[in-house]
This record gives structure tokens, C-alpha cells and sequence, in this order.
């Protein structure tokens, strides 16, 4: 055994601890919703969207089918539009990255695999271990993990962070976002806290939610994740990616988010490599919406696919 | 490990121009005087140009009141309250004033358009704060109306006659609201005078009052410049002088009144301490800096012009107000992205960079935010100093601009001493996550008004005003309706 990489210093997370008003980023989120974002800017703001989604599917009921499915929405996503960015990862079971690996070769989509006994975690720690590794083993670039929402809500922040740690060891070179799954933490303030532990123990992401708890990737949790992230750089230099994740459906939010990005961490983080979007419906909306924008009219659900 | 080399660079990706659409404004070339219901043209003949201070553009022509027609305007406004207003019942009245309410509503955009065109501010303040906090003030006093005897259980209450009422220009049509809606719901009648550079928003009220069919006389508006103000402030049949602007003015309109009956209130000048504890939730408190000085321009009397941090986060303070500040979008105020719009005027513009001159000379240290401003028109980067000291004039005296002044403090009662060490007292802020904090703070600080974890906000509910130089009366919530009433 490992000994635990931040055993004994959960106090100084508490003596750091970055206190959240809610009223406050309440506000300065709804403040950056009303942000115009018309004509060019709208339609490179969509594209850059475009760009950054991780298109998801995490049902018990998928299938080799519908994930190969989703791979070719991932590589075509309007069959008039070759100009648009790909997606810029699926996201999938570890049972399911090798199928994914196939349908994505030589692709610059990458693969995200859920791992540590994803929704929940409710797992011991060598199985998440063991999770992770067959993940990666398959292929996948990525690997996204839950923390111990119990561990974490008991106080137990040393045991959240060694955990992590020891996962980022076993991804090997897949990069490693840590969902916190803010849906179940309760306060803004555990919020900043877990985003805090997630950075410090060498997640190369923050993510916010599985999509499986609601609520999900509201404005206010983003708003913290990513004043935490601007924290960390401030402090360390190192940039840490963001995911929002769960609920993102439309357009218009994609918008916000990435209106927060650029207001908060700045130009530098509007790149797929540091900022993404979670979404299975999402592309759809911002089609339509591009479309509109390209006709001027709106088009029916049926000229896009569904997969 | 974090493959930082790898990561691409970040998208250039921007917002395009926004602009609201003006093409529903209707203004007058020219603009008489509103007296006894209707508009009438000056005594002198002489108008004077109102223009849009983000381009220069002249947007209409304005009556010069003289001596005459504030005479006019103040017999007007007694027949009425003779006639009609003082007899009605509190009921009647209100139903007026809630008409003004909703028609204030009904015009809202055209209202917030005008107000960003004449006076500069960014069309998301004059749609989202001015206007609907205009119309609030309206619903809130007509609710009053009628309900006077339980604002001032086992009194008789009655109006106190004719009301003279100067106001500024940093928030034309609110503060026509503050002071009007207060004076009718009361049973006054009043004579207004706004500011000579934003006279158009109180031009289109008079329209408003009109349409709502108020009876002739009770609200009559003069507008001119200082010489207008001083006229109707020397009127001998005024019952009552409401005054809201400069200290400097503030005082020789006491000085004019002394030896009258005249009752007066004034809402003067300010300086506030805004005062960030190490325990603040400093993102936030960081927005709540920015609101607090670069609001409106930072063109508030109550604004957040003094800055109190704590040491130990001083650093930390000031990086993120950095940021934050290039994040401002300075520019064009129709257009719907824009934080901060135009000053004023040209006088107000060059009096700000006066400031920021004596500062520098004072040998505390300039930071301004590198955004470009257009070459037309009336603009201040957002600024602050550090390195400053109470001694320095840019500390003591109100630059009325988005000019912040920075300074640090150890202990709680030396931010409190630091804080109570200026003439004004009109506002003040605290930041601290810890509410036994606060609790002593607002107690330590002689102000009227003082925001805890947040800053310049406001509700028709709450009394606003000040101390010292800041001024006497409160106006809104019951303590402003105390203003307007004589008790028995």
C-alpha cells in the first residue's frame, strides 16, 4: 500500500477553506446570463460549443450498437455542415471504450470512460482502482471519476484527496476528471471545498456532476468551480480543465457557460483542452441553431439526427 | 501528470455589437416648460442644448426657466394644491399615483433608451435598475396614500403644501421618483427642477403625468441650470425645498432658507468605506467592489469610493479587482454588453481627471484598465490608486468618477477610525463571514446607509440618507414620508 498521499493534512484544508456567499454568485451568475450574444459572435460561440462537448451515453441499456451510433454522430454531425468542429470526446462505460476504440480510430475524438464504481462510488478503493485500469487498459484518453461523496460529507477530506491521488496514478498518461457530483454536496461552500481537494490531489479536470443527481451543472456551481480553478492557477500556475456536466440542453446555456469561462479564467481556457461540455441532447439544439442562423428559418426535430 | 505543453491555445471568441434599438424614440426638437399642465414655452424665449454625452450629438432643445416662470410654476402648483390636491382623499391620490406607476412601466424601454441617451449610463442599469426601481418607488408610496393615519399611529397627518425639488443627474427619472411620488402620495404639489444635462427622462414624466390624467398644477417642472435651482430655492411661497446633489450647493441652499419656515431636507455628496475583512468571501466581495465604485459611472453618491482591506489579503484583493476591472466593457451605452457608459458630461469628465492628476501628484500609485474607449465623447477608465493616505484629496473629497481609493488596515477599530475620519457619512459596506463581524461594524460606522456582503442596493422600502455633510431628512420607506407630511 501506497502510504496516503495527504493523510494527516486535511486540517489545512479547513484552515484554507474558501467561504462561498450564495446571494453573491446567485447574482454575478444571473449578471453574466445577460450577456448578448447575437449574429457572428453566436454562431462562432456555438461552434467553439461544438467543439468542447464530451457526447455522451451512460445508460445501463446501452449497447454495442448504440455506442458505434454515437461514435459516427461524434464524426458526422450534420451531413450539409463538413465545416463544423467535431465533438471532442465521447463519453462511455468501460465495457463499452473498446467498441468506442474502433469506431474512433484514427480520429481525433477522444474516448472518456467513466470509472470508480461510477454513478455512485460506493466502492472499495481497489475496485475503483481495478476500474480504472481495465478503462485505460481498453483505450480510453480519459477517465472520469466520482469522489466518495460519503467520505467527503463525514469530513473525511484526507481519505476524498488519497483517493484521488491514487486514481491519477493508476490513468497512467488518460487524463483524470474528477466529478464532484455537486447535486449531492449541498452547500456552494462543499462545493469550493471538494473543487479545492480535486485540484490539489492531481485531477486534470473538475467535472460537476454524472447527470444521474439533480440538480446538475447549475450556474452557481460552475461559477465556483471556476473561481476555484482561478484560485489554483493564481497560486500553483497550473491550469485545470472544467466540465459542467448534467442538464445542459440547450444553446442558450452553452452560451452562458461559456461566457463564465471567458469572464472568469479568460481567453486562455476556451479550448477544449481545458474546458468541456457534458451533453447527450446538446448538439442537436446547436445545430438547429446554426441552421437558423444559416436559413433563417427553424427547422423541424426531424432533420437532425437522433442517436 | 498535467501535460501542460500540450494544451491549445484558447479562442479569441468575443461579443458582438449589441445595440439597443432606438428606432421607437420619438423625441421633440424642442421642449417647453411643464406648468399647470401643459407645456409652455419660456418667458425669455431662451433655450438651452441637451446632449448625448457617448457622441455629442445634440438631442433636443430645452427650455431656460427664468425668475418668471418659476413664479408661474410655484402659483401653479399652489392653486392646485389649494384647489384640488390637499382636498382629495388619500385614496383618490393614490389611485393618480399608481397610474403613474403603471404607465412608467408601460414605457419602460422608451423611458431606459431616453435615460441611456442623455445621461450615458449603460442601457443594463437604466432598463434593469432605474426604471423598475422608479416605478417601485411609485407602487410604494401610492400604497401610502391613504394609509398615512398608520404610518404615524395617533397623529393627525396632514400634507405640508407647495415642494420645491432639485435633483441630480447621475439617476434622472429615480430620483424624480424619490422625491415625487412621496411629495403627491402625501398630498403635496411640487415644483421640479432637474439637472440642465439630463433634463429629457423628467420631460417625458411630465408627459407621463399627463396621460395619467394628474390634475393641472400638482406637478410642474422647470428646467434650466444652477440659476433655475436658485430662483425657485428663493421663492417665497415654497412650503417646503427638497434638494439632492453637491454639499458644496447643498449649503448655500441652507444658507438661502435660513430665517424661513421652509422645511428642508438635502441628500448630499458621500465617501464611503467599503471595508473587506480577511474573512470575506472574496470573490464576491471583489463584485461587490466593482458595484460599489463603477456603478452608474461610479457617478453615486453613495458609492464605494473608499477601499478597507484587510492586509493579509490585500494582495489577493487586489489581483482579483485587477481582473475583474479588465473585464469591464467600457463603451457605447445602448449597447446591451456594456458595464460602463459615458460620464456625464465634459465639466464632470475633466473634473475626474483633475482627480486622477492630483492623485498621482499626491504620489499614490494609478492603475486604470487597458479596454479601448471611443474617440467621441465623455469616458474614464475604470481606475484605482493605491499607496494613499487619509491626508490625500483623493481620499477626503467626492470624485464622483470610477476612481477607487485604496488603502490597508490591521486591526477592526483602526478600519472603523479610518472609516468615521471623513466630513460625509452618507454609506458604507463590510465584507466579513462572520456575523457577530458585522453586527460591530455597522454599529462603529456613522453612515446612513450601510450594506453588509453586498453593496448599492436599494428598495423604496428602506430610508436612504445621510450624515454631516452628507446631508439631513430620509427619503424612502416611512421615514421618508415624514418628509412631506405635518404632524398634529
Amino acid at each position: 500500500m501506497t502510504p496516503g498521499y495527504f493523510n494527516g493534512t486535511a486540517a489545512s484544508f479547513r484552515t484554507q477553506l474558501h467561504p462561498v456567499d450564495e446571494v453573491g454568485i446567485k447574482e454575478r451568475a444571473a449578471r453574466l446570463a445577460t450577456r448578448s450574444i447575437k449574429k457572428s459572435s453566436k454562431i462562432e460561440g456555438l461552434k467553439l460549443a461544438l467543439s468542447m462537448i464530451d457526447l455522451t451515453t451512460l445508460e445501463g441499456a446501452d449497447t454495442p450498437g448504440r455506442v458505434r451510433q454515437l461514435c459516427a454522430k461524434a464524426l458526422h454531425l450534420h451531413s450539409t455542415r463538413p465545416e463544423l468542429p467535431l465533438v471532442a470526446a465521447v463519453c462511455v462505460y468501460p465495457t463499452m471504450v473498446r467498441i468506442a476504440r474502433e469506431a474512433l480510430k484514427d480520429t481525433p475524438v477522444k474516448i472518456a470512460a467513466v470509472a470508480t464504481a461510477f454513478p455512485s462510488g460506493m466502492n472499495p478503493l481497489e475496485v475503483k482502482l481495478e476500474d480504472t485500469r481495465y478503462a485505460v487498459g481498453e483505450g480510453a484518453d480519459e477517465i472520469d471519476m466520482v469522489i466518495s461523496r460519503g467520505d467527503f460529507l463525514r469530513g473525511d477530506y484526507g481519505r476524498v484527496a488519497d483517493e484521488i491521488a491514487r486514481v491519477k496514478q493508476a490513468c497512467g498518461r488518460a487524463h483524470l476528471k474528477v466529478i464532484l457530483e455537486t447535486g449531492e454536496l449541498g452547500t456552494l461552500d462543499r462545493v469550493r471545498l471538494a473543487s479545492d481537494i480535486a485540484m490539489e490531489a492531481g485531477g486534470d479536470f473538475i467535472k460537476t456532476s454524472t447527470g444521474k443527481i439533480q440538480p446538475a451543472a447549475t450556474p452557481e456551481v460552475v461559477l465556483v468551480m471556476l473561481q476555484a480553478i482561478h484560485d489554483f492557477h493564481r497560486k500553483t500556475g497550473k491550469k485545470i480543465g472544467m466540465k459542467p456536466a448534467g442538464g445542459i440542453a440547450n444553446s442558450k446555456q452553452a452560451l452562458h457557460l461559456l461566457v463564465m469561462v471567458r469572464e472568469v479564467l479568460g481567453p486562455d481556457w476556451l479550448t477544449p483542452d481545458l474546458f468541456r461540455i457534458g451533453a447527450s441532447r446538446l448538439p442537436n439544439d446547436i445545430l438547429m441553431q446554426l441552421e437558423k442562423e444559416r436559413t433563417g428559418v427553424y427547422q423541424g426535430g426531424d432533420y437532425f439526427s437522433n442517436d | 501528470m498535467t501535460e501542460t505543453t500540450t494544451i491549445s491555445k484558447g479562442s479569441d471568441w468575443g461579443y458582438a455589437p449589441a445595440p439597443e434599438s432606438t428606432d421607437h424614440i420619438r423625441l421633440k426638437d424642442r421642449y417647453g416648460l411643464f406648468i399647470g399642465g401643459k407645456f409652455t414655452p419660456p418667458a425669455s424665449g431662451k433655450y438651452f442644448k441637451t446632449i448625448n454625452p457617448a457622441n455629442e450629438k445634440v438631442l433636443a432643445e430645452v427650455a431656460e426657466a427664468g425668475e418668471k416662470d418659476v413664479d408661474r410654476a410655484v402659483q401653479a402648483a399652489r392653486k392646485a394644491y389649494d384647489k384640488v390636491w390637499r382636498k382629495m382623499s388619500g385614496r383618490e391620490r393614490g389611485k393618480y399615483v399608481y397610474r403613474i406607476a403603471r404607465i412608467i412601466q408601460e414605457r419602460s424601454r422608451e423611458l431606459a433608451v431616453v435615460e441611456s441617451l442623455d445621461g450615458g449610463k449603460p442601457i443594463r442599469e437604466s432598463r434593469d435598475i432605474d426604471i423598475p426601481l422608479s416605478a417601485a418607488h411609485f407602487f410604494y408610496h401610492a400604497g401610502w396614500a391613504d394609509k398615512l393615519s398608520y404610518a404615524f399611529p395617533g397623529k393627525r397627518v396632514s400634507p405640508v403644501g407647495v415642494a420645491g425639488q432639485i435633483i441630480p443627474w447621475n439617476f434622472p427619472l429615480l430620483m424624480v421618483a424619490w422625491k415625487v411620488a412621496p411629495a403627491l402620495a402625501c398630498g403635496n404639489t411640487v415644483v421640479l427642477k432637474p439637472a440642465e444635462t439630463t433634463p429629457l427622462t423628467a420631460l417625458l414624466f411630465a408627459e407621463i403625468c399627463q396621460e395619467a390624467g394628474l390634475p393641472d398644477g400638482v406637478f410642474n417642472l422647470v428646467t434650466g441650470a444652477g440659476a433655475t435651482g436658485a430662483a425657485l430655492v428663493k421663492h417665497p411661497h415654497l412650503d417646503k425645498v427638497a434638494f439632492t446633489g453637491s454639499t458644496e450647493v447643498g449649503k448655500t441652499i441652507q444658507k438661502a432658507l435660513s430665517g424661513r419656515g421652509t422645511k428642508l431636507t438635502l441628500e448630499l455628496g458621500g465617501k464611503a468605506a467599503h471595508i473587506i475583512f480577511e474573512d470575506a468571501t472574496i470573490d464576491q466581495a471583489v463584485e461587490g467592489i466593482v458595484n460599489g465604485i463603477f456603478f452608474n459611472q461610479g457617478h453615486v453618491c453613495c458609492a464605494g469610493s473608499r477601499l478597507f482591506v484587510q492586509e493579509s489579503v490585500e494582495e489577493e484583493v487586489i489581483a482579483k479587482l485587477k481582473a475583474r476591472m479588465e473585464t469591464l466593457i467600457v463603451g457605447d451605452p445602448l449597447d446591451k454588453n456594456t458595464d460602463i457608459g459615458a460620464i456625464n458630461s465634459r465639466a464632470q469628465c475633466d473634473r475626474i481627471n483633475d482627480y486622477l492628476r492630483i492623485g498621482v501628484e499626491e504620489g499614490a500609485e494609478l492603475f486604470q484598465t487597458h479596454c479601448a474607449v471611443p474617440s467621441k465623447g465623455f469616458w474614464v477608465r475604470p481606475s484605482f490608486f493605491t499607496k494613499v493616505a487619509q491626508s490625500h484629496r483623493i481620499v477626503q473629497e467626492e470624485i464622483f468618477g470610477p476612481v477607487l481609493a485604496i488603502q490597508t488596515f490591521r486591526t477592526l477599530n483602526e478600519a472603523l477610525e479610518k472609516a468615521n475620519n471623513t466630513p460625509y457619512g452618507l454609506s458604507g459596506g463590510v465584507w466579513t463571514d462572520k456575523g457577530s463581524k458585522i453586527f460591530k461594524v455597522t454599529r462603529g460606522i456613522r453612515a446612513g446607509v450601510i450594506w453588509a456582503n453586498t453593496f448599492n442596493k436599494f428598495d423604496p422600502t428602506s430610508p436612504f440618507g445621510g450624515y454631516k455633510e452628507s446631508g439631513y431628512g430620509r427619503e424612502g420607506g416611512r421615514h421618508g414620508l415624514q418628509s412631506y407630511v405635518e404632524l398634529a
